[in-house]
């Protein structure tokens, strides 16, 4: 079974700079004297801490229980003792603070006890989740999503072709060819559990043709059910939407999920992640980070434990100290800028750029927009980038909405080409946070606008049960010479009145009941 | 790591392009078509482009000085260069120094920064400049010297500046300076009841266009091949203005040929291959989608030949561009492609 491949709009052909990483074997990453594990490294709710200072924890314990079902537990990645929980710096664009839990470990590296199923492959799909969710198994390629929420597509939709991304098409990353390179057996053994997890026909693992090793020890290791196919070198064919597109000329809808067009993708380390999991039993609590650029003299692939403060695994690949002038955190068109190297690795980690030298993008002047299109000609979702900048810059929201602000994946590669350059992504960016904002007010306002009404109609009601009330005083004070028909009319217009007041009471509560449930959600 | 990292937002590369770059490149895919020019209408065009070059640039100097904009940043992407050197192009070579003057400046100072300067002009500056002058100095702008092979007269750099700065007369070169243009010729003589076959006969005609001007033709023709592979320019725009050209030239040549000349004599007179490969292609000004650019090319290339055949003027470019100029940005809001994931819109 042969894949034919499609194309994709766009894209650029950049210089990879893989070399100067891909070369060495990964390493062990020694253990650090503390770990700082968040408790939250995924979408959704963040996890619960189960541990208190002076705890001691072993390797592989769970720390952090999953609240909800949209959360995923965390595990210490090495035995010691619990140091703190408390916020600490993590890898995050906007530098944010999130609660940790601090382990010091022991250097003992003690197991706590691994529970082996003895036939996985007797597992229906729902114990299979189970497994996975319990080894707080997520996206590793970036995002972090839950792996189980990902594998249960829901009622109705069925996924015919489980795709693992391979392509690693950003420059400088290299830890997914080393996971290839090294363990590809993990990786196919996880793409079955994934196809049956989902009851999926058949499974692709997409490589860039740049990786021809990691092609080679995929194909070698590739059971039956799963096909090993190299796609062409073009950034971001490693895009969720890109790679889909690549490999079966679908496209997903705007606003929909891969599930729709019966694809799922996961990332190669998930699926070896996902095999550790169910056939060893053993939580996700290290992965493989590459640690390059010209501030490091040794980059090379690093397999580091959860928690491992990013310093120590530069120091590991030999820091330039005093020379490193900025840190990024993945790779050079999508990672993010960090204040310091003291903040931890997390399970979607997969580089520490490190550079020297001044900012690349420095001095570069930026001009006006002359509209020549470039940023249109390489857009790999066909957006008009130079539109979307027009208008972000005049926050028209309405019309970047009209030109589909939101299927903007950041890719940059229009900034990327841009001869005016214009640092475009960060006005989408912009553009969205302002959007969400306004989001969220108008939910606010929306909200407050509902209890203004509710109070409204209670002040009616109130004033109407007053009326009745009196008029009812009234009937009663010259009641001496009126029929008992009159009398009885009254009374049930009253009785009517206060009816009716109850049931707009009771609707009007659940609106506001509704209303706030809206907000939990 | 004492010192403070940078913080910056990714991408953290960038592709070296610049728009200066861009402009250097339209300058550099400009110069076969001026060394033909040279060669068969003289030293002109190049008197007047360094003329109008210098105005260009002390206009935009004092423009950018009046708008507290930075000087050395916008001095230099080489827009305004490109400006001036295109509307030289456009005008005839030895047209007298205030002509290109005035036109450079009004094109620099009016239709490029009142509007808001780099990347904020709705309309081709350079045609702004053109039409400007062709409506306030019609006499100037229609005495076009003949080719030097026709005339017998050539202009050389000396001459042409004598001619530019001082008038013909003074420079004793009177039969340099003729009058019309092929494309002038066959309209007037189209209106005298000529048919086509007997205008051509005229020595001022080559193969299929004027003499001389149809290798001008091939000059800007094979900039252009240059500017497309350079990626300067989409091949929507020049493709479009040509074949729209082409068609209406040939349907009507097809129904009429006696007074209709041929296809091919449009694509090769006058400003057809300047202005659908430098001109119509001037990214502020012209749409910006890929669907807009074909349409606003043929819209170009049909009113052009609409003016040629019907309009007051010998050639419709500079018109035909600045009244699509005007349809851009509904152009490009109806022709927006149809992003990933989305219906057709
Ligand atoms: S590449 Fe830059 S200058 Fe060109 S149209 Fe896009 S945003 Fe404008
Ligand atoms: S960053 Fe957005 S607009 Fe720019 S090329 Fe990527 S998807 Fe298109």
């Amino acid at each position: 079974m042969s894949s034919r491949l499609h194309g994709f709009p766009g894209g650029l052909i950049l210089d990879g700079h893989k070399a100067i990483s891909s070369g060495r074997p990964s390493m062990r990453a020694a253990i650090p004297e503390r770990l700082f594990i968040p408790l939250q490294q995924h979408i959704g709710e963040p996890a619960e801490a189960l541990v208190r200072p002076g705890q001691r924890v072993l390797k592989g314990e769970v720390i952090g229980a999953a609240s909800g079902y949209f959360s995923v537990p965390v595990h210490a990645s090495t035995s010691g003792t619990v140091v703190e929980v408390a916020d600490h710096p993590v890898p995050h664009p906007s530098g944010l603070k999130c609660a940790c839990v601090v382990i010091e470990a022991d250097g003992e590296d003690t197991w706590f006890e691994r529970s082996t199923i003895a036939d996985p492959t007797r597992l229906d799909p729902a114990a299979l989740r189970n497994l996975i969710r319990k080894a707080g198994v997520v996206g590793m390629g970036g995002a972090g999503f839950p792996t189980f929420v990902k594998l249960n597509p829901g009622p109705g939709r069925h996924v015919k072709t489980v795709i693992l991304n391979g392509a690693e098409c950003e420059p400088y990353i290299t830890c997914d060819d080393r996971l290839m390179r090294e363990r590809p057996g993990a990786i196919v053994a996880g793409a079955e559990i994934i196809r049956r997890a989902t009851q999926a026909e058949r499974c692709v693992i997409g490589v860039e043709e740049n990786k021809p090793e990691a092609y080679q020890a995929l194909r070698d290791a590739a059971s039956d059910g799963v096909e090993v196919v190299q796609v062409p070198v073009r950034y971001p064919i490693g895009g969720e939407k890109e790679l889909i597109q690549v490999l079966t000329g679908r496209e997903v809808p705007s606003d929909g999920l891969p599930a729709e067009v019966g694809v799922l993708v996961q990332n190669v380390a998930t699926a070896a992640a996902v095999y550790e999991a169910v056939e060893k039993g053993q939580p996700l609590i290290s992965r493989y980070v590459t640690v390059t650029g010209s501030g490091v003299s040794e980059p090379r692939n690093l397999e580091a434990r959860i928690g491992t403060p990013l310093r120590d695994l530069l120091e590991q690949c030999g820091m330039r100290e005093g020379e490193v002038t900025s840190l990024i955190m993945g790779g050079p068109m999508m990672g993010f800028s960090l204040r310091d190297a003291d903040v931890p690795l997390v399970k979607t980690s997969n580089c520490v750029l490190a550079e020297t030298g001044p900012d690349s993008n420095a001095g570069l002047p930026v001009l006006p927009c002359i509209r020549c299109g470039s940023c249109a000609q390489v857009c790999p979702v066909k957006l008009l980038p130079q539109q979307l900048y027009w208008y972000a810059r005049a926050k028209d929201f309405d019309k970047v909405q009209d030109h589909h602000l939101f299927d903007c994946i950041e890719c940059g590669c229009c900034a990327y080409v841009c001869p005016s350059n214009i640092p475009l992504v960060q006005y989408y960016r912009f553009a969205k946070t302002e959007i969400w904002g306004q989001e969220r007010e108008r939910e606010k306002a929306d909200l407050a606008r509902r209890r203004h009404e509710a109070r409204l109609a209670r002040l009616e009601r109130e004033k109407r049960e007053r009326e009745a009330r009196h008029r009812a005083k009234r009937a009663v004070l010259s009641g001496k010479d009126q029929k008992m028909e009159g009398d009885a009319a009254k009374q049930a217009a009253i009785r009517a009145a206060l009816e009716r007041a109850k049931a707009k009471r009771s609707s009007s509560g659940d609106r506001q009941e509704g209303a706030a449930r809206q907000r939990t959600d | 790591m004492q010192q403070r990292l940078l913080i910056a937002t990714s991408p953290y590369r960038h592709r070296e392009a610049s728009v200066r770059a861009l402009m250097l490149n339209v300058l550099y895919a400009l110069l076969p078509g001026i060394g033909l020019y040279v060669w068969f209408f003289g030293w002109g065009v190049v008197v007047n482009a360094v003329l109008a070059t210098l105005v260009a640039v002390s206009v935009e100097a004092a423009m950018l000085f009046a708008r507290r904009r930075p000087l050395r940043l916008f001095l230099t992407d080489g827009s305004a260069v490109v400006t001036a050197v295109l509307l030289a192009l456009a005008l005839p070579p030895l047209a007298p120094w205030w002509v290109t003057v005035t036109g450079t400046a009004f094109a620099i100072a009016v239709a490029k920064h009142l509007y808001g300067g780099l990347g904020f002009n709705p309309f081709n500056p350079a045609m702004v400049g053109y039409v400007v002058l062709l409506i306030s100095f019609p006499r100037e702008m229609t005495m076009w010297p003949a080719a030097g092979v026709i005339s017998g007269e050539y202009a050389g750099f000396l001459d042409s500046v004598r001619i530019i700065f001082m008038g013909s007369s003074a420079a004793g070169m009177l039969d340099a300076i003729t009058g019309a243009t092929p494309l002038d010729l066959m309209k007037t003589q189209l209106g005298l009841n000529q048919t086509v076959t007997e205008i051509l006969a005229s020595p001022v005609f080559g193969d299929f266009g004027g003499k001389g001007w149809e290798w001008l033709g091939n000059g800007f023709f094979l900039g252009g091949i240059w500017l497309l592979y350079k990626r300067v320019i989409t091949w929507h725009i020049p493709v479009a203005v040509l074949t729209s050209l082409f068609l209406m030239a040939l349907i009507s040549s097809a129904l009429d040929p006696g007074s209709h000349p041929s296809p091919l004599f449009h694509l090769f007179s006058g400003g057809a291959m300047l202005g659908a490969f430098f001109i119509a292609t001037d990214p502020v000004s012209a749409a910006t989608t890929p669907k807009g650019r074909l349409v606003y090319g043929a819209g170009i290339g049909i009113l052009t030949y609409i003016i040629r055949e019907w309009g007051g003027y010998p050639d419709g470019i500079a018109f035909a561009v600045l009244l699509m100029n005007m349809a851009t940005p509904t152009i490009d809001y109806y022709t927006q492609p149809r992003t990933l994931g989305h219906e057709k819109p």
